[in-house]
């Protein structure tokens, strides 16, 4: 096995499919890495959507406590 | 019983935590194997004596379609478990098939395009294996659109599962282009009943990309499984611990 091109430049060319070939590659890893991507970045806006929520019930258990604790 | 590893599989919990520990190495196996499958393909294996270097395009190009057909299978056989035995989970991974099924045809779809106008010398031709593929795209387009279309997510399971079971009976049509049209697609390259019409030094790139593609499948059904599972058993007790509790520790990937 050894390595089908002379020199860089003639890899890129490729013998004047070179863009073919590389758009092909290139949108491709591109679509590949979105979906790599996308379940972490996802995550963490479920994770802060919670926290919001769970920050929103504690006020409001709060402001319940200080209404009942203030004199009539 | 012998039951109740299948109960355990549909549970969503249990799932979660089950997983969590597969993705690194599934994403190592995949990143690894596509990375020796596009440098061998692309430098390394030798010319196509007919389409010279355009045909190294074969090397995402069949793999993305395997995937694109296989992922069909799937969405549609984990649809009518969900349908059958009600199981939350199995709906799950139908929901999360949809997304990566639709990029990996618009892939397959795409760089067919790309590698026929050298070839064919056009983009784009109305003939049986690239309309069926069309269509497979629009079904997969299809059951996403159907998802948020009803406020319901039961609701919504049922409608997407009975559209992807409909949808199955374009697979064949598909696998079967070749033979019953008159095409201008070359025929099956990897054939599993008779020799291969491709020379092995082309073969083993092929094969490892096709593999490399299969881990990253399995890579990616799993984690947006996971995060929709998050998503609907949001007000669970243990989807509540298990989400800030990583952030404490700081990070998403495990």
């Amino acid at each position: 096995m050894q390595f089908q091109f002379e020199n860089i430049a003639e890899f890129l060319a490729m013998q004047g499919h070179g863009p073919y070939v590389w758009i092909s590659y290139a949108v491709t890893f591109a679509v590949l890495a979105a979906l790599a991507v996308y379940p972490p970045l996802r995550r963490r806006q479920l994770q802060r959507e919670l926290q919001r929520q769970q920050r929103i019930q504690q006020r409001r258990r709060q402001v319940k406590q200080n209404k009942m604790a203030e004199p009539a | 019983m012998t039951w109740q590893w299948f109960h355990r599989l549909g549970s969503p919990r249990w799932f979660y935590q089950k997983t969590g520990a597969w993705l690194p190495w599934l994403a190592l196996a995949s990143v690894v194997l596509l990375t020796i499958g596009s440098v061998w393909g692309l430098g390394f294996a030798p010319q196509d004596a007919k389409q010279g270097n355009s045909y190294r395009i074969i090397y995402i190009h069949v793999p993305a379609a395997f995937l694109a057909l296989a992922g069909y299978y799937i969405m549609a056989i984990s649809g009518a478990i969900g349908l059958i035995w009600k199981m939350k989970l199995s709906f799950a991974v139908m929901r999360a098939a949809a997304p990566i099924g639709a990029a990996l045809t618009f892939v397959a779809l795409f760089t067919g395009a790309v590698w026929g106008k050298p070839t064919w010398g056009t983009y784009w031709v109305w003939d049986a294996r690239i309309t069926s593929m069309l269509i497979l795209l629009f079904l997969y387009i299809g059951v996403i659109a159907l998802a948020r279309a009803f406020s319901r997510e039961q609701v919504a399971d049922k409608a997407c599962a009975l559209l992807a079971l409909v949808g199955t009976v374009n697979i064949p049509i598909i696998y079967k282009s070749v033979d019953w049209w008159f095409t201008l697609h070359q025929p099956a390259t990897i054939k599993l009943t008779q020799s291969s019409s491709i020379d092995p030094s082309m073969f083993y790139p092929l094969l490892t990309m096709i593999v490399g593609f299969y881990c990253l499948y399995a890579w990616t059904l799993i984690s947006h499984t996971r995060t929709l599972v998050l998503q609907r058993e949001w007000r669970t007790q243990w989807v509540q611990q298990e989400l800030p509790g990583e952030e404490a520790q700081g990070g998403e990937g495990k």
